[in-house]
């Protein structure tokens, strides 16, 4: 009887300074991939430059590319009681036990920017890009520039198999099947890098009558972009006027690129997925608020009208 | 002389209990029944892999092959599970019995051709991640009840804190390492061995039997690291556990082994890997460290070993003159 009415006592007092912390001083756990792409990193500076914005006292945690030491990670959140974890998760497999340790102490577990093969029960939300809607962005982007003229593209692709490759070619595709002047022409990988894009382009331009016949280049990512703005220069073309220069991401460089008019188009992949978690996150430790189980983070389109150059001086510190 | 012999032992304990109190100074949650257990949890693979490492290096030598032969038997199970209906204790006995034969050839190629270890286990490494990643290059998920069934056996300590059957598992493979390095013959062989193989030779060691049965043991330890980490992560992926020879070592050095061979605790290890984990955990609380920090620690770790073992065996030979 004393026993329990003790248990009882220290389950309210418990909870009373649970609130009182998740009131005050949000701590929440980030365990981020590691830093293998620019893009990464400046995901990682945006995160705790939204959590310092807000008050909450972020514990960063990079687990080097290895799903071991995020699953150390979150167990090491679990043991230290965060109110709240995010997770950009390395692989999509592995996840089911460690999330039920989570969801058994009662903490809202968020995924960042990639999901994982478990039920959607285990975690509070995704917060992901929708690459099917950016391919989208940029293909509308082109049938409203050409209007109605004939325009042959070229497309180079991320690598071979990768859902960002796979979905961003669908979802242009699926924007410019609306009128038949549109027609992609040739279409092979470069797999994501800059070498590779001039590459693939210098071999497309003699393909196509020395870039004569090609209207406009979409790349998969900025990175193909600007390797193919050198191979178009150097073929005694102007890119962005002779060739239209669409790509996706809106890393700093493609900025450069567009402030000297020789590209068009960027679709942002934005780095800022922690905003829209911890949005949903303070909601729901507010009054219990859920959130669907999948937000979608916007994805901007930006052209010459842009001011690229204050753009890029924005992006240059964020580690890309 | 017994005093000075357990001095690395001693010294390693004394710096985890050091190590200890002063993260508890300044997150008092980290002596908690959860963190306790998920250090036995989450090092489990680890640990039980060291334990063969350690074997190895009293022998003298070294294994290379250990983090290659966990991700071969991980993707190995999870693609025999995927892709027939056996249970997964025979795919276990299955993946048990490939490693620990990889591990006796090795110990062959190394007796009989008078190979170094390091070539050896070198081509093993190689050997071994190469055929996980033609059995797949993506990870492979593991759905079966029996591996939901050992997930969701522990024993649930005060404090929400879980002994895990893995973390149980190593406990285990420590004990028995333990009983096997210093109560048996094979043990005391193995010690022999690493004092140099003429010596060994003339106190009628069998040379072979003791070389292959030690890189059997490390194969067997590293398939059974192998099947702890399908279950850790329920899944298989050959990019996995790249690296983790070097832990192993680092844990067997910490945990006060000569690398030249000859002398070495098994408990010593445990302690060593226990440290490691520490220092993760340590960097996780703190939340605004790198995580490079583990291994600039662990790396400094390792010279104030080296470099104390070296006082010990200088203070240990002065009184003899």
């Amino acid at each position: 009887m004393q026993f329990k009415k003790l248990l009882i006592g220290s389950a309210i007092l418990a909870s009373t300074s649970l609130m009182a912390t998740s009131a005050f001083a949000l701590t929440v756990g980030f365990s981020q991939i590691g830093s293998e792409s620019g893009w990464r990193a400046a995901e990682t500076a945006v995160t705790l430059k939204e959590a310092k914005e807000r008050g909450i006292t972020l514990k960063f945690a990079d687990a080097q590319q290895k799903q071991e030491n995020q699953i150390k990670a979150l167990r090491s959140f679990i043991a230290q009681g965060v109110d709240a974890i995010l997770v950009a998760p390395v692989v999509a497999t592995g996840w089911d036990s460690v999330l039920k340790e989570v969801q058994e102490a009662k903490i809202p577990l968020i995924l960042l920017d990639r999901t994982i093969d478990a039920p959607d029960s285990l975690y509070l939300t995704a917060v992901t890009a929708d690459f099917i809607h950016e391919g989208n962005i940029a293909g509308d982007w082109l049938v409203n520039a050409v209007g109605n003229k004939e325009c042959k593209v070229v497309e180079l692709q991320g690598t071979t198999g990768s859902a960002p490759a796979i979905e961003r070619k669908k979802g242009f595709e699926q924007s410019i099947a609306k009128g038949a002047n549109i027609k992609i022409i040739r279409s092979q990988t470069a797999d994501f890098t800059r070498t590779k894009g001039k590459e693939v382009m210098e071999s497309f331009l003699k393909a196509e009558n020395g870039g004569k016949d090609i209207c406009a280049l979409y790349a998969h990512n900025d990175d193909m972009a600007v390797g193919a703005i050198q191979s178009i220069k150097e073929a005694g073309l102007k890119p962005g006027t002779d060739i239209l220069v669409i790509s996706i991401d809106a890393v700093p460089d493609i900025f450069t690129a567009l402030e000297a008019g020789e590209a068009n188009a960027t679709v942002e992949l934005t780095p800022n997925m922690a905003g829209p978690a911890f949005d949903a996150l303070e909601a729901f430790l507010k009054d219990g608020t859920l959130p669907p189980k999948w937000i979608q983070s916007p994805s901007r389109l930006y052209t010459q009208a842009d001011d690229a150059k204050a753009i890029y001086n924005q992006k240059k510190g964020l580690g890309y | 002389m017994m005093q000075s012999r357990y001095l690395p032992l001693i010294a390693t304990a004394l710096i985890f209990v050091i190590a200890y109190a002063l993260c508890y100074l300044q997150y008092p949650n980290i002596l908690s029944t959860r963190v306790v257990g998920n250090l036995f949890t989450d090092n489990a693979f680890l640990g039980i892999a060291a334990v063969g490492m350690t074997f190895v290096i009293i022998s003298g030598g070294i294994d290379l092959s250990i983090g290659s032969v966990i991700a071969f038997t991980g993707v190995f199970i999870a693609a025999m599970l995927a892709n027939t209906s056996l249970h997964p204790l025979l795919v276990f006995g299955l993946a048990l019995t490939i490693s620990a034969s990889f591990g006796a050839m090795m110990g062959g190629i190394i007796h009989y051709l008078q190979m170094p270890p390091f070539v050896v286990t070198l081509a093993g490494m190689f050997l071994a991640r190469g055929m996980a990643l033609v059995i797949s290059t993506e990870s492979i998920p593991v759905k079966h009840e029996f591996y939901t069934f050992i997930q969701e056996s522990f024993y649930r300590l005060p404090g929400g804190g879980r002994i895990t059957t893995i973390g149980a598992l190593m406990l285990i493979v420590f004990i028995v390492g333990i009983l096997l390095a210093h109560r048996t013959k094979f043990g005391a062989n193995v010690f022999a061995l690493g004092g140099g193989i003429q010596t060994s030779k003339l106190m009628g060691v069998p040379l072979a039997s003791t070389t292959i049965g030690i890189y059997a043991i490390s194969g067997f330890l590293a398939g059974l690291a192998g099947i702890t980490f399908s279950l850790y992560t329920s899944a298989g992926y050959s990019l996995a556990a790249v690296g983790v020879e070097l832990d192993a070592i680092a844990a067997v050095v910490i945990g006060g082994a000569l690398l030249t061979g000859g002398s070495g605790f098994i408990a010593g290890t445990l302690i060593g890997v226990l440290i490691m984990g520490l220092i993760q955990t340590y960097i996780i609380f703190d939340g605004t460290l790198s995580s490079w920090w583990t291994k600039i620690v662990i790396g400094i770790l390792l010279f104030v070993f080296i470099i104390m073992q070296k006082g010990f065996l200088l203070a240990a030979s002065a009184p003899k003159k």
